[in-house]
């Protein structure tokens, strides 16, 4: 059997050539002033207050942003379940179907909604309600995050609440368990794998995301990618910019293996 | 009575959040349609956008990139990603975790640090071109072939593989007969998954596309300034279309030959 390991050998290349050597570029940058000294400055810049105030911006989408996608996530997947509508598969289509137009077009579509003269406060009027100015706000930011990572939390914790037996569930009930104890005791612990990964699948890239805040923060509210990202295309200081980059990464790192750790401990519901 | 309110409920929570997703895509739609080019003001039906939209060489141009790359890397990636898979599953348990970790890092490492880091590494030793995007994508691609393929290998009855063997069949034969057949679900998936990355990434193919290199993408991110070009909503409503058909047809397909075999299992029976 152990001769089949050689059908490795061109993936282990391709990780060492593309994954290990552009991280340990990136780690000399980031460790390295612009004529090669060591330095601990390109990392510590995360303090400096801009940089600082975009951090804990990004933590706050990111966390509310995970939040939200779980709370609309539970109740959706529960419908879905009730109806019975998983096994033909109708749902799961519906859901997956607005990936497949592009992304920035469909955030730029949020922008066109939530703008001042746009579609949401068109509507408002027509209703006789006071126009909402969203656009350009935290509000908008977290609207368009939450919308775009939305099916990445439904599909995991689907999969995981679609595989749960009936049965465990009718005898929960026959046991006396309301419908809120038989959600807490019984269906969010054997659904925490699909939520665990649901969870790095949102957090990660809402953390870091860029693209929507340029489109629906009107290029004033800036998360940490939108930091970086200048770094690289309007500043060229590519050591400041990759210091950055590297703390991200660690600070993603870390916080994700808390919580798939949290997991393997087989502990409910303590991810946060 | 109760269960009647429920469902009713969870029809309408349902209708909501389908209400949201989908919002944007009617707009979008609404918008390929409209003859002005105000985001607000509609001045009429017109297909002319989609007139435009096959004249511009630069969205033919944009989107045939997107196709070729999310193809080729997609193809490259499931020839090395099934490889691999085969390969770790053999390992001994020391050499698979680290190599299950590291196969981990660009699923969960954040893409803008992807992409800096790739373009960090490419512009020491080649200038940035469709080739070093290639090369990115093949990158990311590669995790989601081996972690659709993995679960089939562990499933997969090794035993059948053994018996083929000794029954005389050479090694590529009963390769190509036990083992392939047995993982064409895990390979299939691993494959749509990673075209769907493909074509779906921004952040990677910014940080390593050289310039006058362009997918859909990008060429819509560098028109966010100016203003979008309504052709883009023409395309956009294009893909989703067609989309949406190939992904009909295949469940309308696969729901046919269901329930042509529960037929012939029923006559069977009989």
């Amino acid at each position: 059997m152990n001769k089949r390991t050689w059908l490795s050998f061109p993936y282990v290349l391709w990780i060492i050539g593309f994954t290990v050597i552009p991280l340990i570029v990136i780690f000399r940058y980031a460790f390295t002033t612009g004529d090669g000294g060591f330095t601990l400055e390109n990392i510590l810049t995360i303090f400096d207050p801009i940089h600082f105030k975009a951090l804990v911006f990004s933590l706050e989408i990111a966390v509310g942003c995970t939040l939200i996608c779980i709370i609309l996530s539970y109740p959706l997947v529960l419908a879905m379940r009730r109806l019975k509508m998983g096994k033909s598969g109708v749902a799961l289509f519906i859901i997956i179907l607005p990936m497949w137009m592009n992304s920035i077009l469909r955030i730029m579509a949020w922008q066109m909604i939530l703008s001042p003269n746009g579609i949401l406060n068109l509507i408002l009027e027509k209703l006789g309600m006071k126009p909402l100015s969203i656009a350009n706000t935290a509000t908008a930011i977290m609207i368009g995050v939450v919308y775009d990572y939305l099916p990445y939390m439904i599909l995991p914790v689907y999969n995981a609440v679609a595989e749960i037996n009936e049965d465990i569930i009718e005898a929960a009930k026959d046991l006396g368990a309301g419908s809120i104890t038989t959600f807490f005791k019984v269906i969010l612990p054997l659904s925490m794998p699909g939520l665990l990964s649901g969870i790095v699948m949102v957090f990660v890239p809402s953390m870091t995301s860029f693209v929507v805040s340029d489109v629906l923060g009107g290029g004033k509210l800036q998360l940490v990618g939108n930091i970086i990202e200048q770094e690289f295309t309007k500043s060229a200081n590519w050591n400041l910019g990759s210091g950055l980059s590297v703390f991200l990464m660690v600070f993603v790192m870390i916080s994700m293996a808390f919580t798939l750790k949290n997991d393997v401990d087989g502990k409910e519901s303590t991810v946060w | 009575m109760v269960k009647k309110i429920l469902d009713w409920i969870s029809r309408c929570y349902m209708g909501l959040i389908i209400f949201f997703l989908y919002a944007p895509m009617i707009v979008l739609v609404v918008l390929s349609f409209n003859d002005s080019k105000s985001r607000v003001v509609w001045g009429g039906f017109t297909l002319n956008w989609y007139q435009k939209m096959f004249d511009s060489t630069q969205i033919m141009e944009a989107l045939r990139t997107t196709f070729v790359l999310a193809f080729s890397s997609a193809g490259i990636a499931t020839v090395i990603g099934v490889m691999a898979a085969l390969g770790i599953h053999a390992m001994r348990q020391r050499n698979y975790n680290l190599t299950m970790i590291m196969t981990n890092i660009p699923m969960l490492n954040a893409d803008i640090v992807t992409g800096i880091a790739l373009m960090l590494w490419f512009v020491k030793f080649m200038p940035l071109s469709f080739m070093t995007v290639l090369l990115a994508h093949i990158t990311f691609n590669i995790p989601y072939v081996i972690l659709s393929v993995m679960p089939k290998i562990k499933q997969m009855n090794v035993s059948i593989y053994e018996a083929a063997r000794d029954l005389g069949a050479g090694s590529v034969y009963a390769f190509v007969k036990i083992i392939l057949p047995q993982l064409t679900g895990g390979i299939l998936s691993g494959f749509l998954m990673a075209l769907t990355m493909s074509m779906d990434d921004f952040v990677i193919t910014y940080f390593t596309k050289g310039a006058g290199v362009n997918t859909l993408s990008t060429m819509i991110y560098g028109e966010l300034r100016k203003g979008i070009k309504p052709e883009m909503y023409a395309l956009s409503t294009l893909i989703f279309a067609t989309v949406f058909v190939i992904l009909l047809l295949t469940n309308y397909i696969s729901g046919m030959k269901e329930k042509e075999n529960e037929k012939k299992n029923r006559r069977s029976m009989l």
